[in-house]
């Protein structure tokens, strides 16, 4: 019965964020939209509905209702699932993101709703699962370009294979000096103790990970991994990588307009062109949330604790969903600077930089980590927090 | 070649510097030289680089493949209607061929068919982004053919008009050239000056593109009475307009990367190929039609004869930021001296009497029935007049017959000319560069085919 229970609620959560998610797409688009025009002097979308509320909405109906157009010489399996190769695992990304702490719905749902994470699951694997379904994204793009059976097509898919493989490298390297820092558990007592216990249930202190997101995040009460030295630089990389990762400007040579017409998505129309469009930016909202996640302290800010320790336990879990949403603007604000800013990399820039700099770079960084965790970890807690030293 | 080992600084310093007093003076490649670059120049025909992909991919292996792509005539960055065929190795360019022509509307041949002054309308279809300027070079040929003075409000109008018009080719060339390097920001800052020179086109001439504003004879009416004031509201305004497209722009490293050492032009290919503007100065020959055949009074203005070393794209762009700075001097010099006085010549056998003489003198009368029935009539006869628009050396040809319609028009367009040099120039680069390449050679397809 409790297992039953247990599935439905996840369900609906699951669902919840499901619509959440596509929703924060339609607005990240218009947020986009807005926003660069702003930065260059225009006005945006403003008709439709105030300040050009509704505008997603009319963008939605209008890709429904155009001709969906399948090349006659595409390969028509691959061509067809590629679009869902890259929306879903878009979207599975937000399984085990934290948005906040919890809520207590007793009041609603009874004593078993004493305690509701705002975070669908939380596997002590995380990262590796965030980083092993952000992979699996450029199957749909490498295999969207390859299918259509056009040049720019290929030439779009070539280079979105090449591009996502090379930035996975630095971009794991980066998340491992976020997961470096984290201080887990030591004693049984002392995971019992720890939050992500109170939310999740408790677990044998053998079977707590820093690779889980809850416990990234719960290490942070101190300092975010972005005020530590070591994780500022990593927070760089990861930034870097990241954008190239999801195909944001500056690297978004994988469609870039001005050379390959559309790159991998030139054939694409209707809702199969929509469903690359929602992949792309899902995942910008997805990568964002991680770096929020690994290095801008998750959900943490001032006063969150507080209002948890005074008792207001939704009232904290509200604050710190909007610690959350917030720390995610400024970083989708950022991404939208940058492309207003710079021009496109080349190619070859493009490579030499993943793999020349950015990794020699993280890699010297991860040892770097480890190095200074192991040298301060006998000083006083203040510097052993700072560089992250293993234990508590 | 030790130039090419300078920093972007000392390149950009150098160019800032060109043309001033006291500094070395630039030379011209010698003939040898020219001809020598001119053996090794190929410019394929589309047909050709087809063919010469299907004999390399007949025995080609499996890991040698090349294959053809056809950018363009629909293409986001060709700049209008090119076709560029390009063969691929992977994304690297083995060679290309570009295929013109979609745009040709038969401008010459129809001028033919025009009365002199109704002919006027048909130049500045051609390069649509520098009416004035092709205003400016066939009125200067048919003021050859019909030997008559120009007034010096009219000589100075038409130079500060040329100038805003250089300054306008220029914005949508950066603008264009960012947003292909996907800068796109640069791209909409540029045209809200351009705007204001449009603004300023319709004050003068009633319309924003297609002015026909230059008449032969002299202007087609006088300048408004808030000419002044907006011209110098512009000139006032631009330079630090210019200073901000700089900083987003000349030190930014990935535009170096795209920019620096991508499509070099050397000196002597670059007159092999018969370049002009911006990209012939670029490449280190100092070799402007302003300075060197003065036309319209520019032997009195102040400005210096800018030019570069590399010749590469990055080069290109810096010489023409700096033009662009040179042309507001030129400008405020020409506003600040514009005389009071008749806009168009006195000749009542070219330009027609004013209105309020047709009511008392017959001759006037008739003049005027003449000139707006038949037109005038230049004796038999060639011209030919060069100007310095935003893409080089215009020239225009023309042939009286002694009829009041032009025997023949020619036009030497520019970018015609230098987009010969993208074949040369994108041989081994990537399609980024490509890109790049083409923006920066800064052809008007609408020239480019006439």
């Amino acid at each position: 019965m409790d297992f039953w229970i247990r599935l439905i609620t996840q369900v609906i959560v699951a669902f919840i964020l499901f619509l959440a998610t596509t929703t924060a797409f339609a607005y990240l688009t218009l947020f986009e939209r807005r926003l660069l025009a702003r930065l260059q002097n225009r006005v945006g979308p403003n008709r439709a509905g105030p300040g050009g509320m509704f505008q997603p909405l009319a963008d939605a109906v209008k890709l429904f209702f155009k001709e969906e157009i399948t090349p006659t010489q595409a390969d028509k399996v691959v061509y067809t699932i590629a679009p869902a190769l890259a929306m879903i695992p878009a979207i599975v990304l937000f399984a085990v993101i934290p948005f906040g702490a919890y809520l207590d719905l007793s009041f609603l749902l009874g004593e078993a709703a004493r305690i509701v994470p705002l975070q669908l699951a939380d596997i002590n694997v995380g990262v590796l699962f965030l980083l092993a379904v952000t992979s699996i994204g450029v199957y749909g793009v490498a295999l969207g370009g390859w299918s259509s059976n056009n040049k720019y097509s290929m030439l779009g898919g070539i280079r979105a294979a090449a591009q996502m493989v090379s930035y996975e490298l630095a971009l794991g390297l980066s998340v491992l000096v976020a997961i470096m820092l984290t201080i887990t558990p030591t004693t049984q007592a002392a995971a019992d103790a720890s939050l992500c216990s109170q939310i999740f249930g408790a677990t044998p202190v053998e079977s707590i990970s820093a690779l889980s997101t809850c416990r990234i995040v719960e290490s942070q009460g101190g300092w975010w991994n972005i005020f530590k030295p070591t994780g500022l630089l990593a927070f760089g990389i990861f930034w870097l990588a990241s954008t190239a990762e999801v195909v944001r400007a500056p690297f978004d040579l994988v469609e870039a307009e001005q050379e390959l017409v559309g790159g991998f998505n030139t054939e694409y129309s209707s809702m199969k062109f929509a469903l690359f469009f929602m992949a792309e930016y899902i995942k910008l909202i997805a990568i964002s949330a991680i770096g929020v996640t690994l290095f801008l302290g998750g959900w943490r800010g001032p006063g969150v604790d507080l209002l948890y320790s005074l008792g207001y336990t939704n009232l904290g879990g509200l604050v710190s969903l909007g610690y959350f949403l917030l720390k995610l603007i400024a970083f989708l604000f950022f991404s939208v600077w940058v492309r207003a800013t710079l021009p496109r990399f080349k190619y070859n820039q493009l490579m030499d930089l993943g793999w020349k700099r950015l990794l020699p770079m993280s890699l010297g960084l991860v040892a770097a980590t480890a190095v200074f965790a192991v040298i301060t970890q006998d000083m006083n807690p203040y510097i052993a927090g700072l560089f992250g030293a293993f234990r508590r | 070649m030790a130039v090419a080992e300078r920093s972007v600084g000392e390149r950009r310093a150098a160019i800032y510097q060109s043309g001033r007093d006291g500094q070395p003076d630039r030379a011209f490649p010698t003939p040898q030289q020219v001809a020598q670059a001119a053996r090794e120049i190929v410019v394929p025909s589309p047909r050709q680089v087809i063919a010469a992909n299907a004999r390399r991919m007949k025995d080609a292996s499996q890991f040698d493949q090349s294959m053809v792509l056809n950018m363009g005539p629909q293409h986001p960055s060709t700049h209008g209607v090119l076709r560029l065929v390009v063969e691929l190795e992977g994304e690297e360019v083995v060679q290309l061929a570009p295929d013109i022509g979609f745009l040709h509307t038969g401008i010459e041949k129809n001028m033919e068919a025009k009365t002199y002054q109704k002919a006027l309308v048909m130049t500045e279809r051609t390069d649509y982004l520098g009416p004035m300027i092709n205003n400016l070079v066939y009125a200067l040929a048919v003021e050859k053919l019909l030997d008559c003075e120009i007034p010096p409000r009219a000589q100075v109008g038409r130079v500060l008009l040329s100038e805003l018009t250089r300054m306008n080719s220029y914005l949508v060339w950066l603008g264009t050239h960012a947003l292909d390097l996907a800068a796109m920001s640069v791209f909409l800052y540029c045209f809200r000056e351009r705007e204001l020179l449009l603004d300023i086109f319709e004050l003068v001439s009633g319309a924003r593109m297609h002015t026909s504003y230059i008449r032969p004879g002299g202007l087609a009416w006088d300048f408004p009475k808030e000419f002044k004031a907006t011209v110098q509201h512009f000139l006032n305004i631009f330079p630090s307009r210019i200073d901000e497209y700089e900083a987003l722009l000349t030190d930014n490293p990935i535009w170096k990367e795209r920019t620096v050492g991508v499509g070099k032009l050397t000196a002597a290919d670059a007159v092999a190929l018969g370049a002009s503007g911006a990209n012939l100065r670029a490449a280190g020959v100092p070799y402007d039609v302003r300075k060197l055949f003065p036309y319209s009074g520019y032997e009195n203005y102040d400005f210096r004869l800018i030019t570069g070393t590399e010749g590469d794209t990055y080069e290109r762009y810096l010489v023409r930021i700096a033009e662009l700075r040179e042309a507001v001097k030129i400008a405020q010099q020409a506003l600040d001296n514009l005389p009071d006085g008749p806009y168009a010549t006195s000749d009542r056998k070219i330009w027609p009497p004013p209105k309020e003489e047709i009511t008392y003198s017959m001759e006037s009368l008739i003049h005027h029935f003449k000139l707006w029935t038949e037109g005038f009539k230049p004796p038999k006869g060639d011209a030919y007049a060069a100007v310095e628009s935003g893409r080089g050396e215009l020239g225009c040809y023309v042939v009286s017959d002694g009829s009041s319609k032009p025997y023949r028009v020619h036009f030497r367009g520019p970018s015609f000319i230098n987009l010969q040099a993208l074949p040369h120039m994108a041989k081994g680069k990537v399609i980024g560069d490509l890109i790049a390449m083409l923006a920066s050679l800064d052809p008007v397809l609408g020239e480019v085919d006439r």
